[in-house]
Formats: C-alpha cells, structure tokens, sequence
C-alpha cells in the first residue's frame, strides 16, 4: 500500500483568512423556530450516534442531513453525494443494519443509532472481503459510486439471506435464491456511470459463494 | 522524446508488467472511501466557506433586477458573488457561454449568483433567498426548425464538407439505394461526481481542488477567465468521479469557487447541485443526420453521404457525426457534411466519442438497413465494404485495421449464424429476441505528453505528471509503464497525478490518454535510464534493468546504488499521422428481449470485440469497454435530455428524470481483444478503448430491436412508445 | 431549505397536537419524499415532527381476518411479511417494484401514501405550477408530458400519483386510519384518500390539517392470484410509465387499478365486470374519459396491453 507513499496527494499548506467559529443561533432542542420568515436563524440540536463502533456527539443545525454530518462534521468522506435526493446512491450507509441513502435522513434523526460507512468496513491493508473482491473484480472506474456500491453489497447479501423479497423474486413464498438477477435488481439504486456493473456482479457473486 | 518514426523493440516489449491485468494500484483507496475527491478534502489548514450556486429561471434574456437584500442578511452569509462584484471576467478558450452570467443571460440555469456562507444548509437556504428579475427573451430551442439556418462549421482536422468522386451521380445511378433521416438527442454526461471545487487564495495566488480530466488546459483558461498570470495558478485534481467529456474544461463551480474565496477572504467549496448540473454545465449535442447508400446489387458500396445538423450556443462547436463516414467504408463516390445551428439550449460540447457515438447511432443502423435491402448478412456486408486504406487518399493506409477480423471473430463467438434473417421470427416466453451486430470504429488521436521520474535513494521510482485517472486506469498503466522501463516491481513505484505543478501531460480525452500519457513516461523513463547508466558506469546500449538491478555483461549492480536522480521529458507526435491512418476498431453483437404486450426492451447478451493497439492492462482495458457498452445501451434505449421548447431548457434534469442504466438494466458482458501492436501509434505500440467501446454499440441493440420485431425507430432514444402500435402482436 | 425546530414525541395525540398548534408545521417520517422537496424550495416547514418513535411500526391481524398496518412499518418490511406474501402478494409485489432498497428500508406505509408527484415542473421552482404555487399556472399543460396524467385531469394540473404501493392498496379496499389533534379517530376508504385534481391540485389527499395516520388496514384477504406489472423504460428504479395491479379469480373475475395514469390510482369498478371479456373491454370502459396530451397518449394502449398480458398469465 505505498503507492501514494503515505496518503501524500500533495496536499498543500494554505493560510485561512479568518476563524472558523460560525455564527449560528443555539436554541433548546424543544424550542421552536420563530414562525415563517424564511432567513430565520438555524436550530441547532444535539445527537450523538455510533459511527464505525465510535461514539460521536455533534452540534447539529436540524437541516443537516446524516450525511453532511457525517462527511462535513466528522470528515468521513467515502460516502458521497452524487444527487442528494436519492436517485444515485452513492451517499449509501447501513444504520442500524439496514443500508439507506444517508442523503434523505436528517442526522437528528438518529439519535443513538448504529451506522456504518465505507469506512468501517475496512482499510487499506485490511480490506473487508466485499472491498477486495471489488479490487480483484475491478468492480469499479472512477470510485465515486463505489463505496455505496459495497454498503449496498454487503447489505444486498444480508437481505437475500434474510429472505427479504425483490422485484424479479419469483415465488413470495419460498426462500429468495442467490442468484445474478436477483443481486442486479437489488443493487439498481446505486447508479455507476462508468458501467462497472457486470463486474461489480461477479464481485458480489464471489464472495457470496464464500459466505454461501 | 520525438516519435516521427515507427517505434523499434524497446523495453516495453519485454511484457513482463505492462498487457498484465492488474488490479489498480489506487484500488484499495477507492474501496475504503479514502481517495480523495475534489468536495472531500479536509485539510486542517483549510476551513472553507460553502457556496451555493443560484442558476438562471430564464433561458434568454437580460437580468432586470438583483435583490440580494434578504440574501446577504440571512444567517451565516459572508458574501454573494455575482456579474457585478465579480467585474469583467474573460471567456476560456474551451468554453462558449460564459461561466458567470448577468446582465444578460446565455442558457437556462446559467449561474448568476454565488451565496457564501459559513455552512452550506446556511448557504443552500440563503441562496433560495435572491430575487432576480429577468427581462425574458425569445430564443430558438429546436433543433428541427433552426435546421434550415445552419451553418457550414468545421471540427477539428475535419473540413465542414468533403467530396471525392461524383456522389450525386454515383448515388442516383446506384441499383440499390437507402435515403434516411435519423435523429439523437441531447445526452448528458451525468458522472457521478458532481462538478465540484475548493479555491484558496493566499495573497495573489490561486490553489484550486477540483475534479478536471485536463489540468494545464484548465489552469490556462482560470487564467484567462480571471485574467492572472499562470504561474499564480496551482489545480490539484488527483481523484475524478467521472468526466466522459464533461470535465475536459473548467465550469462555473471553479470560478465562482474562487471568486467567492477571493471576496470573502476564506477558502470557498462548490458543488454544483445534481438538479442544477444539466442545465448549468454542458452536453452532447442531439443531431439530425441524413444518410444515403448507393450500392451495385452485389453489395457493393459506390456511394456513401452523411450529413449532420447539430446545435450550439453561437460560436459554439458542430457535434462532428460524420467524421468516421469518411474512413469506415470503401466506396469511391463520398460526401459528408457538418453544420451547426445557433440555439439558445445550454452549451454542447464533446462527451464520450463525440462526432462518432451518435454518428454510428445513425451510420451502422443505416448500414443494417442497406445490408436489409441487399438481402445480405450485415457482417457480410460490412466486410464486402471494408477498406485498408483512407478512401479519401488511398495512398494512405491504415496503420492497423482489424475490422473484418473482428466482425468474424466476435460472429463466431456470438452465435450469429443462428440469427434467423427475417425480423420478428424468434419468441422466448413473452419475449421476442433479435441479435444485432454493428462496427466499432475510433480515430487513434495522439497528444504530446510529459512526465517527471525520479528514482529514490531506497530504490523507489515516482512519476509525477498532471495526467489524470478519470476511471481510466491511468494510475496503473503509468505505474505498470515506469517499472517496465526501470526494471522494477509495481509496488516500488509511486504514481502521482492530477496536480498542475507536474510536467504537462496529455490530459484524459478523446481516447488519447492512455497512449500518450504512458509514452511520456516512457520518455521520462528513457532519460531516467540513461542518466542511471551514467552514473553507474553502463554502456547504456546494452544496459538490462531487471529485477531492481542494472546489468551489463557480467556486471550488475543494484538500480538503488545509482542514488537520487530525477529526469523528465515529453513524447511529441509528429509526422506519422499524415502518413498513416490510426484508428481502432471492432463489432459489437447485441441480444435483446422486446416484451410481445408492452414493448419493454431488455438487452440480454453483449459482445465486444476490439482491435486498439497493445492493450497495456486489460483488466483495467475491459471496465473501460464494458462501461462505455453500458453507456451505449443507455443512448440506445433512455437517454435524452428532454427539450421544453416554449421554454428552452432540460425539463428531466435530474438523476430520477434522466434515465441512465441501473444494474438490471445491463447482462453479463463479454469482451475480446485482439493481438494487437501498432508500432506507428507510439513506443507503447498501444492505442485506446475507451471511446471505441461506444461506438456503434447503440447500433447494435438498434439492430437487434429490429430483428426481433421487424420495426426500425431512426429516432433515438427507443423507447416503448416508438414500437407499441406497431409491435406485430398490437392488433 | 429554510430552517426548522424539530421534535419528537412519543404518542400520537401528542404529535398530531404539535401539528395543529402549526400551520408551517410538518410530520416527517421516512423523509425520502419530504427532504427530497424541502431542499428544493418545495416544501417549507418551518417544524418538523418526527413520528418515528410512535410505536406504529406494527403488522397486527385485525378481528375481521384482515390486517392492520402500522403508519410507520417500512415499505421493505411490508413488503417481507410472511401474511401479506401470502394473502396479499399484489402488496408486496407493488412495494419491491417500487423506488430502491435503500429507500424501501427507509420509506413508511404513511409516508408513500402522501408521497406527491414526480412532476418535472412540480420539481422545478423557475416554472409555473398550480400544485407547488396554487394560482402560477400549469408548465406542463403544452410542455414536457410523457410522464403525466391521462385521465383524472384537469385544466390547473395534469401531473400523476407516482406510487406503487398506493395502487394495490386501492385493489386491495384498504382503508386509511387517522387520529387528529383532538384525539377523534377516522378511517378513510383508500378510494376517497386520493383526490382528483379540479382547480385545487394543492389538496391532494382528503387528510384534514394536522391529521395523523396510523394505520392502514386491509380486509380479509379476498384469495385469487395477485399480480403488479409496472412498465417502464429502464428495467429497475424507475417511476411507472403503467402499472397494474390485478387479482384474478379462477372464474376470470376479478380487480384492477393502474397507477401512473392519474392523479390516484385509477380503479373502474363498473369496467371490473368485463374482466372477464378481456383486457380491450375493461380499458374501454376504464378510460372512458381519458384525455392525453399527444406525449402520453400511448399510455393507454400501454395499459391495456399490460392488463392483457396479466389476464393472459392469469390464465396460465
């Protein structure tokens, strides 16, 4: 893993002009906006979650989505917004052991919750089995879409074996099979436009027949 | 490094890391999410404002009035940026609208404003509270009806018009003839990664992380745009979610990033938000081509025209769809010409294979028509038609052409004599399947290129250059180039890209990237060993790097001992592409299911079959031709940026409303490469794929919807609609 | 998106109490649709209150052999119910084939009730539209219409319910459970829940301000074959061009709604009696009234043909 030597992608000193501090209004969780105007000041609220296994307490303005908070608030950046309205996936996360589009959430809502981003699946060097498939499979192009692509697979994965229905399931009442349509209808919310589909397919397919 | 001759053995040739498939050297980043991207940089030093961009509610026209009052009172506003405060900006030489519109307005969701502020809910909800009003004006958003005002407009090294031999008379007399009009639409880029950037300055100076295939390009036109000297310019682009055309230049969000940076006085992040990106930035032109075919009733080409209309902001380029009409066939009566509409749509520029993608959407569906008419096998007949040399100057050949090949090969391996000739004929369940097969042709485009090597005192080797990995592969085929020439393993060699303090590269574009960036480092490399052989007392004439060691007769000494050395250097092209034709070529063979009740169409089966030169990693190679096939299914079946022409702006512009291909949406794809060295392209003897594998893929499964159902649609994209009263079974 | 406070209480009569206390005030549950809109401009409450830890994420049989569905059960939950599998598969068929994983695993039986239109011009806040500012106009009347209405239209708005879920429900009878802020409960049948447009296309449901849903229930299953064929350009993720969705008795009686054709899911029961007779008899009279734009006119074909073709399974 010395490719880039130590993650140096010329990074480059640079001065900021002013403080950090922002200007944001503190009001009590159960105080409510002044009615209406629509410059009225932010809310800020508290929540604190589970990222990656850590505990993470944050001051949170209420329209900060789970995954602003998670990529601008605590610089876990693998989860990334393509659309930011779920038409993409590629903000995908699993919360609570489910993979959602942390895009469409608002963090304040997850009080106490689980979730886990790209992030905690692995790292270089110490690659969750679903990463290094995609590696062996070149299940991707560019690596944007990619980490909501391993969320949803490894989540993918989890809901077939727990029987949960998709679109091409064709008999409700028996057991959901592992098959390469079922994987495909299943993975159709995380849009990759550099089309590394049909492997990203044999990725999934290979580690399921390990876990299988 | 001048390239005038064709390339001799040189040790790339040893194949003992380049042509392997190779995992990619960034891949363990990208699965981890830790490859930074443009909007991901966090770096201490840096704690960026957000900005909003505010887009035009008009098409056309003038803005009447700015209240930015609300706005800048809003919480946590530090500044807006708009035409006033930014003063007069200059026009990048790679862009046609201006980046930052106002007074007057360009095209729909032109960006007129940037809000800044501290965080981006604050920018996002401040950004809804300007007020502009616009003197709407009336402007032209059809392509069909400006058609007839087009202009003559040239592209590139291709001429507006061109004519050998007598076409009218030769197409008039011919015994068989085809006369067809088809249409494209706009089509979107639609990379995932958002056109996004970070601009810090520190005192007259400019850093900028963005998302850009073309970084020296790029740092010239914020020059221009902002009118500073360019050595006060720095573009670090090391990580890009997707261009496919759509980054080769700058957009608003680098602009406005740094203008905003330089009035609030803080480092500025731009993301151009997706509902935005489609009518802000740019877009493949759509096109009505004319088509005609005059053949002998042998099959026979004797005449072949092509003529396209396309449009564009005035001043703005022809999309260039009959560029490959002048070299694919034989046929010594040939005409082509591109014209160029003025429309008041946003900017069109080139996205993947311009001029060929849509070009061969319309050619290789009219060749299927011809072949129809002839009674012939349309693999027959393309191969009856093919040509070894540039039928426009037959003195000059090919330099490689394994079209014939390749429609063999991929014919075999497909199935294709199982195909049952007659349209309509084959049921499976409630589908009707029909294969098509269509060629694949891409010009071999070359570009001067550089790179810096240095090998470390440890025996590392780094490469820096300003290329860029777009998804490409770039950083492994470069790595795989380096240790190739210094004789060295992948992992001892470090590759950095995509920062604008490294040598000029060739930039990732027009398939050339591949070719020309690795030459670059070929060239660096070959510098690199000379200035070791030197050092270390060689002959660099017989000098062997291997296996971390150089040797000379009997003598070896580790590459290590020869310490820290750096050496750069350029390929320049010259001289051969006068000489020779370089393109690359290939056939795609499609299988679709046409639901008989509602016309839904599913492709089933893909093949590819590619010639492009030495294929440097072809794992790497093939996710570039299984992407740009997925890409060519979504031009066949979906995509289309939809044109309110009252209006005149992209009404589905979104990811829900522009239909891309999802997973179900795309089969098992099959890809063959054929041996392949071109020793005039380059000392890499390779060429590209990236391009070729959507051309004439959309053909294809166009051919393949007619042999299943007997109905041609010249009008892409073919959707249900265009087949569902006409389906045999609609009675 | 403007700013907003947000709380969440834990009953219903408390939730819908804090609704009513508001009129810029908003229930968010799943939020797949809401936030979507609220970062556009589209929606702009000013108060957020989550029901989500209202305990209505049950699946519970009722009295009458039916089933009672918690507002709050997600749609992939639903969907996976070993009852509703089995004795109302149109239901879970029409859930998977609708949106995405992730967005089932969040989306609420309530929250894809209400869920509003996929209108371009709804979507888009430069261009007129009576739904998004009641009075500006309609864009898509003589603009972009593939996508939109063909029957249940009207002059101020031509734009559909985008649901999957919504239209088996309606073959289904379900009825829709409500609590409002005073405590008073009322059940809705599912075929008033949705309302045509006429000249208020803002008013979409027949939910009062402030009213909460709890339930949805549905009757005893009523056994036949169930089917949901939704038709549309891609093959997944994608909204409806046409769907159906169809139980089919052995005897070829049976029901039918289509979604993606109206402003709700359009059911003819009069037009059910010719199920029988065939796919062209039942759209006949189905889509008596239809008025298409020129855009969308093949949408009635398209569903006549999709009927036909699950009359034709049906039939085996």
């Amino acid at each position: 893993m010395t490719q880039f030597g130590e993650l140096d992608f010329n990074r480059r000193e640079v001065v900021a002009g002013a403080s950090a501090c922002t200007a944001l209004t503190i009001l009590p969780l159960t105080a409510r906006a002044e009615a209406a105007t629509v410059g009225s000041p932010p809310v800020l609220s508290p929540v604190a979650f589970t990222v990656n296994g850590e505990r993470r307490e944050l001051q949170l303005d209420t329209r900060t989505t789970l995954l602003d908070a998670v990529r601008e608030h605590l610089h876990l950046t693998g989860a990334k917004k393509g659309c930011d309205h779920g038409q993409c996936g590629a903000c995908t996360m699993i919360v609570g052991g489910r993979r959602i589009n942390s895009c469409l959430t608002l963090a304040v809502m997850h009080q106490d919750d689980d979730i886990t981003t790209i992030e905690g699946l692995g790292k270089p060097g110490a690659l969750h089995p679903m990463q290094a498939a995609f590696v062996k499979h070149d299940g991707y192009q560019c690596g944007f879409c990619t980490p909501g692509q391993i969320c949803s697979s490894v989540a993918v994965l989890a809901e077939i074996e727990a029987g949960i229905p998709s679109h091409v399931t064709v008999d409700l009442t028996a057991k959901t099979e592992l098959t390469t349509i079922e994987i495909r209808e299943r993975m159709s919310g995380n849009i990759c436009r550099c089309g590394a589909y049909s492997n990203i397919v044999d990725a999934m397919t290979e580690v399921a027949g390990r876990q299988g | 490094m001048k390239f005038d001759t064709p390339a001799g053995r040189n040790p790339i040739d040893q194949l003992k890391v380049i042509g392997k498939p190779t995992d990619r050297i960034e891949g363990p980043y990208k699965v981890t999410g830790t490859a930074p991207y443009a909007y991901d940089w966090h770096d201490p030093t840096l704690t960026p404002l957000y900005g909003f961009v505010v887009g035009s509610g008009v098409a056309k026209g003038r803005i009447a009035g700015m209240d930015l009052t609300t706005a800048k009172a809003a919480p946590g506003v530090v500044t807006i940026v708009t035409a006033e405060t930014a003063g007069p900006l200059g026009l990048g030489q790679f862009n046609t609208a201006p980046l930052l519109g106002g007074p007057e307005v360009a095209h729909y969701h032109q960006a007129v404003a940037l809000v800044v502020a501290e965080s981006f809910e604050q920018a996002r909800a401040a950004a809804a509270l300007v007020r502009v009003d616009y003197d709407e004006a009336k402007g032209a958003f059809d392509l069909a009806a400006s058609r007839g005002s087009a202009k003559a407009a040239k592209i590139q090294t291709n001429p507006a018009e061109t004519a050998i031999g007598n076409f009218e008379a030769a197409f008039g007399k011919a015994a068989v003839r085809l006369e067809e009009t088809y249409t494209t639409p706009n089509e979107a880029h639609a990379m995932m990664e958002p056109h996004a950037s970070i601009a810090s300055w520190e005192g007259d100076a400019l850093t900028v992380w963005t998302s850009n295939q073309m970084i020296d390009r790029s740092v010239s036109d914020i020059v221009k745009t902002l009118k500073m000297p360019k050595e006060k310019v720095r573009l670090i682009s090391p990580f890009i979610g997707g261009g496919f055309g759509g980054k080769l230049w700058i957009r608003s969000d680098v602009i406005l990033a740094a203008l905003g940076a330089r009035q609030a006085g803080r480092p500025v992040k731009v993301a151009l938000t997706r509902p935005l990106m489609f009518n802000n930035t740019v877009h493949r032109s759509g096109t009505i081509q004319r088509i005609r075919i005059g053949a002998d009733t042998d099959g026979t080409i004797i005449a072949i025209g092509h003529e396209s209309w396309s449009g564009n902001q005035v001043g703005g380029r022809p999309e260039g769809a009959v560029a490959q009409t002048r070299l694919l066939y034989a046929g010594s009566n040939r005409m082509t010409a591109e014209r160029v509409a003025a429309l008041d749509l946003p900017e069109s520029n080139a996205m993947r294979a311009p001029g060929e993608a849509p070009g061969l959407m319309a050619l290789e569906m009219a060749v299927d028509e011809m072949a129809d008419r002839l009674g012939m096998d349309p693999v027959q007949f393309r191969i009856k038609n093919d040509t070894q040399v540039d039928p426009e100057k037959p003195e000059r050949p090919f330099s490689q052409r394994q079209l014939v090949a390749a429609l063999r090969d991929g014919a075999e391996r497909f199935g294709w004599s199982k195909r049952v000739a007659t349209p309509g004929q084959v049921r499976d369940g409630r589908w009707r399947v029909g294969l098509g097969v269509a060629a694949a042709f891409r010009n071999n485009q070359v570009m001067k290129s550089g790179a810096r090597v240095r090998l470390g005192a440890d025996g590392m080797v780094t490469v820096e250059t300003d290329m860029t990995d777009i998804g490409t592969g770039t950083y492994t085929i470069i790595g795989q180039t380096a240790a190739e020439m210094m004789g060295v393993t992948l992992d001892k060699v470090v590759v950095r890209l995509g920062d604008s303090s490294f040598p000029i590269s060739s930039g990732s574009g027009g398939q050339w990237g591949a070719n020309s960036s690795t030459s670059g480092v070929y060239a660096a490399c070959a510098k690199l060993r000379e200035a070791v052989t030197q050092k270390l007392g060689f002959n660099s004439d017989d000098a062997v790097f291997e296996d971390s060691q150089v040797r000379s007769g009997n003598r070896s000494l580790p590459l290590a001992e020869a310490g820290e050395l750096v050496a750069e250097d350029a390929i320049e092209f010259e001289g051969l592409a006068n000489k020779y034709q370089q393109s690359t070529f290939g056939a795609h063979f499609v299988e679709v299911g046409v639901d008989a009740a509602t016309a839904e169409i599913r492709v089933r089966r893909m093949l590819a079959v590619c010639a492009g030169g030495r294929i440097l990693n072809p794992k790497s190679a093939r996710s570039q031709v299984i992407g740009a096939m997925t890409m060519g299914v979504g031009a066949a079946l979906m995509e289309e940026l939809v044109v309110d022409k009252t209006r005149g702006f992209f009404v589905n512009h979104d990811l829900a409303g522009y239909e891309v291909p999802v997973h179900a949406d795309i089969p098992h794809q099959e890809v063959i490469f054929l041996d392949e060295v071109d020793p005039i392209s380059s000392p890499m003897k390779a060429k590209g794929v990236g391009e070729l594998g959507i051309c004439g893929c959309a053909a294809a499964v166009a051919n393949a919807i007619y042999n299943a159902t007997g109905i041609r649609v010249r009008d892409y994209p073919i959707t249900l609609d265009k087949l569902l009263e006409r389906m045999p079974d609609a009675a | 998106m403007r700013a907003f406070s947000y709380e969440r209480p834990t009953t219903p009569a408390e939730a819908a109490s804090a609704i009513a206390a508001r009129p810029d005030a908003k229930f968010i549950a799943g939020g797949t649709n809401l936030l979507d809109l609220m970062k556009l401009q589209i929606e702009m409450p000013a108060h957020l209150v989550d029901v989500n830890g209202l305990g209505l994420d049950k699946i519970e049989p009722t009295a009458e052999g039916g089933l009672r569905i918690g507002a709050l059960v997600r749609n992939t939950d639903l969907a996976a119910d070993g009852r509703v599998r089995k004795e109302y598969g149109v239901l879970s068929r029409a859930i998977v084939a609708g949106a995405s994983g992730q967005l089932r695993n969040k989306a609420t039986t309530a929250g894809n009730l209400l869920q509003r239109t996929r209108c371009p011009y709804f979507y888009d806040t430069a261009q007129a539209c009576n739904k998004r500012q009641p009075g500006s106009g309609c864009a898509a009347i003589g603009g972009i219409s593939r996508q939109l209405g063909v029957i249940g239209t009207s002059e101020a708005c031509i734009a559909t319910n985008p649901g999957d879920m919504s239209v088996a429900l309606r073959v289904l009878d379900a009825t829709v459970e409500t609590v409002d802020a005073k405590g008073a409960t009322r059940t809705i049948p599912i075929a008033e829940f949705h309302r045509l447009p006429g000249d208020t296309p803002q008013v979409e449901t027949a939910l009062k301000p402030g009213e909460l849903i709890t339930a949805v229930s549905l009757p005893r299953p009523v056994g036949g074959t169930h089917f949901y064929r939704k038709v549309r350009d891609r093959a997944s993720y994608a909204f409806a061009l046409v769907s159906v969705a169809a139980i089919v008795q052995r005897d070829g009686s049976g029901r039918v709604a289509f979604g993606g054709l109206a402003p709700k899911p359009w059911r003819v029961e009069a037009a059910e009696a010719d199920l029988p007779e065939g796919a062209k008899r039942v759209a006949d009279r189905a889509f008596a009234e239809a008025k298409p734009t020129r855009d969308n006119a093949f949408k009635l074909k398209l569903a006549e043909r999709a009927l036909d073709a699950v009359l034709t399974e049906a039939r085996g």
